[in-house]
């Protein structure tokens, strides 16, 4: 097994070709006391009974949890035709497009995605993708770093607290000071923020919408920054980019995000990409894997990876980021997703989503001692105040099959009682009402 | 006027307190396409052999140490939207800066055209 | 080919979507909102099966052609991997993480669980966690705990260097800078492996880590190792394994046992997953019992009644690396492969690599340059220098290859040798293929000598020729503009 093909008669050709007596003559250079003392596996098992195993592994799990949890990743249709056209092998056995003439099909792919990403986000470049939302973020906050010279980075805490850990743990070791600004009534605090922008400050990452659900407008703020020569990095949710104001009408410098939403299983959590796009003037900042357009010899159109010295394989410490390979695949499914549901259909599905989360939040709130931690403008997730803390509602209400939200107290001192509910197109009506039953429910209990 | 070489490939022709730096053409040969020229910022002060600049072809990058020490009182910016220059004219029209020299004694540190060709014939 | 923006008709649109259940909201503020949709394709779904089905055809790839791409490992990819993984599709990662979410995910936790043990019993680790996304982000993760454990100890200020061998994956360096270590490079002796003597005098008290790929990325085992482990050991510097060539040493050689500390395991490489056109990878990190202090968090524990949950802070760790687990997908077919191989197939993998890349090589040797003629592990490096010499270089040999439907073995890697050609069968390639290759490698070879001026214009059977590469880097177009 092994899908080793060769046979007892090949292997002794082979042998007899390489002029040594056995395959064990070829680990000679092995030294005996180096040698595995064990190797302590189980026997091997067809493919069948391999899959029977793993469907008893997924059984494990509970498959009908009535999802209305995000915290980055969300529960979206995907068309059928994302998993056939990027389970081509052609896609998914080739590597890296080392050689461009025989990988054009990869590359162009790319170079459109590339361009998704940029109309997207409204910025002018676009990487190949990066592993996902989180580690983007301090690739972006490193890039601010190497594009203002300076070592200070201000991140709205109503960024995601998992991005915000991710950057934390990148940058521990570097001369940075990251200065985190608590969150105000779920949004950023712009006077604090106010406060501590100096030209001291390389970046400062927000993200829209934020962790609560806020939608903001970052404009004003860019102007702000700007003037202190520091860059604005705004974390956005790609499907939100079907209606909202994008990065570039913002004036921001660098967007970031993951890009599960786009057509990627949730697959508990990975994997996904994470993208990351940017003003021009930033491209030899850019970190990974970046396709170029140039012609043939014959002047006929073809895609390269292009400025590779930026890359690890040929500036090694010195490259702008350690990053290798990309997230190729699911950067293709997040182009087939965007492909196939198309201009239009990213903004009506962004409409669902909205109005599906609007009829929620009004169902929601109307709930005796249920609040809205604020009434600013939401997307697909909103932040509910419970009359009592959220973290036993929560589990008492996966116990009957519904992941009713977040509970904003495990990642914020002080919202013990918040419930950040996310409801994506995929949630029915009927759906949303046996939340607010349910919820109804377990706080009229106690 | 004399140009003088450092072991890693940059020019230094000096005349009077100024100095004007490139690579060899040695070295542009050698980096293939020069795809892109990172100039130093003017007022930039460095000292003999610091990292002065930085320049990339398709296939390689390398940084570019000062010849002597100074202060970079001109670049040229040609090579911004035209690297390629360097390729043309390494030893010309393809300079990189202009440095204000601090101590002219620092040529003792480098070789001159023929020590320069004679160290290459070693490589 | 066209674009797909290039094929779009304003007004057409690709999927239908579900009709909405719930009144329609009011508008946003407008200045929330933007001032026009972006400018995504509007085609039918024909239009894109068409169009991605046609692009998928423009690319070499395992289940199409020969891709001995060394250092890679693009071995097959057995069906059955992908059907395993489809199975995980609908599990939200925030589950896990909700109050009393861990029971809801006893499946799939227990299945990182596992094949971290897994992992760990393959490498010689202690523990292994499942997180980091690819293998240089095992790197940086490796890192950032060896980091950790010297700044538990006191002495991070102390520990300012890594080293690495001059063969070295780009990686390693790259990854070491992001801890903020500085880097010392050591030459490659004749015999094929890190100067000994030289990496002798480098040690000292500031070296935080040494790290290493064994076999290296010439193909050759090191059997230094255990010395060179020692002297850093020595100087309380941690063994960093880079697992890139795994593949080599599957039960016959535990990097735990020989005196490393710290390994990434590449799973896409050895564990048999498709590389996707460049990800998603996965890159587990194994550590010694001295840095599990350090992993990442959330970390899955088991108890002892066989419960998984989530060790979601742990004071004085390196915090999170990833969003959530690690890309579960990837680890759900290599946990697949690697019970359905089993040990003995783990085991038959490693010789039968190891075999298919001595074949090649002993076959070749008389056409091409072997700079460090020895027994190879999985891999072998060729140089072109005697046809370079023709004026016929790696990269023609490669389009010439590409011709004849070889993906061209990795060029001009490692760096330390000129004119390399680094080529990997792996193990699930047959003789037959093998043969047919070497044919035509052969053919290259005299073709150099007698026609060098042929290869100019290879190759001529794609769907382009030699892309201009320098027009793409000065010009830097990277979208279509609207």
């Amino acid at each position: 097994m092994g899908y080793c093909p060769n046979t007892e008669k090949e292997q002794q050709e082979m042998l007899s070709a390489i002029g040594v007596q056995s395959v064990e003559g070829l680990f000679a250079a092995i030294p005996a006391a180096l040698r595995a003392k064990s190797f302590d596996l189980q026997q091997g098992m067809s493919e069948f009974e391999t899959y029977d195993r793993m469907k008893g592994v997924a059984g494990k799990n509970s498959s009908d949890i009535l999802n209305f949890i995000g915290g980055g990743f969300y529960d979206h249709i995907i068309p059928a035709a994302v998993d056939h056209l990027s389970g081509r092998a052609e896609f998914y056995t080739a590597y890296t497009p080392y050689q461009p003439e025989c990988s054009q099909g990869t590359l162009q792919a790319l170079f459109e995605y590339q361009t998704a990403i940029c109309r997207l986000t409204g910025l002018d470049v676009s990487n190949a993708s990066l592993y996902d939302g989180a580690t983007a973020c301090a690739e972006a906050a490193m890039m601010s770093l190497r594009v203002t010279g300076r070592n200070r980075i201000l991140v709205d805490a109503c960024v995601s607290p998992f991005s915000r850990e991710v950057l934390k743990t990148y940058l521990f070791n570097l001369d940075v000071e990251i200065v985190e600004i608590p969150p105000l009534d779920g949004s950023l605090d712009r006077a604090e923020l106010g406060r501590l922008l100096d030209a001291t400050v390389a970046g400062v990452i927000v993200q829209n919408p934020n962790f609560f659900g806020t939608v903001e407008d970052f404009t004003a703020l860019a102007d702000d920054i700007h003037a202190k020569g520091a860059l604005l990095i705004a974390s956005v949710y790609p499907i939100a980019l079907g209606i909202l104001k994008s990065p570039g009408e913002m004036g921001v410098d660098i967007a970031i995000g993951d890009g599960q939403s786009l057509g990627n299983p949730l697959s508990f959590g990975g994997p996904s990409f994470g993208f990351i796009a940017a003003k021009k003037s930033h491209i030899r900042n850019m970190p990974g894997r970046i396709v170029g357009e140039t012609v043939d010899k014959n002047g006929k159109r073809g895609f390269v990876l292009t400025l590779q010295a930026r890359e690890q394989h040929i500036k090694r410490h010195k490259a702008t980021s350690n990053i290798c390979s990309n997230q190729g695949l699911c950067a293709l499914r997040g182009l087939i997703f965007l492909s196939t549901i198309g201009k239009t259909g990213l903004a009506e599905m962004a409409t669902l989503n909205r109005d599906k989360a609007e009829y929620a939040k009004s169902r929601l709130a109307s709930i005796s001692g249920v609040k809205l931690l604020h009434s600013g403008p939401t997307f697909n997730e909103f932040t509910l105040l419970l009359p009592r803390s959220s973290t036993p509602v929560v589990s008492t209400l996966l116990k009957k099959g519904i992941a009713a939200g977040v509970p904003a107290g495990e990642y914020y001192n002080g919202l013990e009682n918040a419930l950040i509910v996310t409801v994506t197109e995929k949630r029915s009506k009927s759906e949303i009402d046996r939340l607010a039953q349910a919820i109804q429910e377990v706080l009229q209990c106690n | 006027m004399e140009y003088f070489f450092s072991k890693e490939h940059e020019w230094v022709k000096i005349s009077g307190t100024t100095a004007t730096v490139g690579i060899s053409d040695h070295a542009a040969h050698e980096l293939g396409d020069i795809t892109f020229v990172e100039l130093p910022q003017v007022g930039k002060t460095v000292k003999q052999f610091d990292t002065l600049a930085a320049i990339e072809s398709v296939k390689a990058a390398s940084d570019i140490y000062a010849p002597v020490s100074g202060k970079v009182i001109a670049v040229n910016e040609t090579l911004e939207n035209a690297p390629e220059v360097v390729n043309e004219s390494a030893e010309e029209s393809g300079w990189i800066c202009v440095l204000e020299i601090s101590d002219p004694a620092e040529v003792k540190n480098l070789m001159n055209r023929a020590s320069y060709d004679e160290y290459l014939a070693t490589l | 080919m066209q674009l797909i923006y290039e094929k779009s008709i304003p007004g057409r649109s690709g999927v239908k979507l579900p009709a909405s259940d719930v009144p329609t909201a009011g508008a946003l503020p407008s200045a929330l909102l933007r001032k026009e949709s972006a400018g995504l394709p509007e085609i039918s779904e024909l239009d894109a099966v068409r169009h991605f089905t046609n692009l998928s055809r423009r690319n070499f790839s395992v289940d199409t052609n020969f891709y001995p791409l060394g250092s890679c490992t693009m071995k097959y990819n057995a069906k059955v991997l992908e059907n395993s993984a489809a199975l995980f599709a609908p599990f939200h990662p925030m589950t896990a993480l909700l109050p009393g979410g861990e029971e809801f995910c006893q499946g799939t936790m227990g299945m990182l669980h596992e094949l971290g043990g897994i992992l760990a019993e393959i490498t010689g680790m202690d523990e292994v966690t499942t997180q980091p996304l690819a293998g240089a982000h095992g790197e940086m993760t490796g890192v950032l705990l060896i980091a950790a454990y010297h700044a538990a100890k006191g002495n991070r200020a102390k520990k300012r260097y890594v080293v690495v061998p001059d063969s070295s994956h780009g990686t390693n360096p790259a990854s070491a800078a992001i801890a903020g270590y500085e880097i010392i490079t050591i030459p490659t002796a004749p015999y094929g492996d890190m100067d000994l003597e030289l990496f002798k005098k480098a040690m000292n008290d500031e070296v935080a880590a040494v790290m290493m790929t064994c076999p290296n990325t010439l193909g050759l085992f090191n059997p230094h190792i255990k010395e060179i482990a020692d002297i850093a050991h020595s100087h309380d510097a941690l063994m960093y394994y880079d697992g890139a060539n795994l593949n080599a040493i599957m039960g016959k050689v535990k990097p735990g046992d020989v005196g490393f500390d710290v390994i990434h395991v590449n799973l896409h490489k050895t564990f048999g997953t498709p590389h996707g056109g460049g990800g998603p990878g996965s890159g587990p990190v194994g550590v010694k019992k001295a840095l599990i202090p350090f992993l990442p968090t959330p970390r899955i524990v088991k108890s002892d009644n066989g419960k998984l949950s989530l060790q979601t802070s742990n004071k004085g760790n390196i915090g999170r690396t990833a969003n959530f687990f690690g890309n579960f997908g990837v680890m759900a077919k290599a946990y697949a492969y690697i019970i359905m191989l089993g040990k003995e197939g783990l085991i038959q993998v490693s010789e039968q690599a190891v075999l298919n890349a001595n074949y090649i090589k002993a076959k070749l040797k008389d056409w091409y340059d072997l700079p460090y003629d020895m027994t190879c592990m999985h891999e072998c490096v060729f140089s072109a220098s005697k046809q370079a010499a023709q004026g016929v270089h790696a990269i023609d040999i490669a389009k010439f290859l590409i011709d004849r439907g070889y993906h061209p073995p990795t060029v001009y890697f490692p760096m330390i040798v000129k004119e390399a050609i680094m080529i990997e069968p792996t193990e699930t390639e047959s003789k037959a293929t093998m043969d047919a290759f070497i044919e035509v490698m052969i053919e290259a070879a005299r073709q150099a000598e007698s026609d060098p001026g042929s290869f100019a214009a290879m190759p001529v059977t794609m769907p382009v020729t030699r892309l201009d590469e320098t027009k793409a880097a000065r010009e830097q177009n990277v979208c279509c503009l609207e």
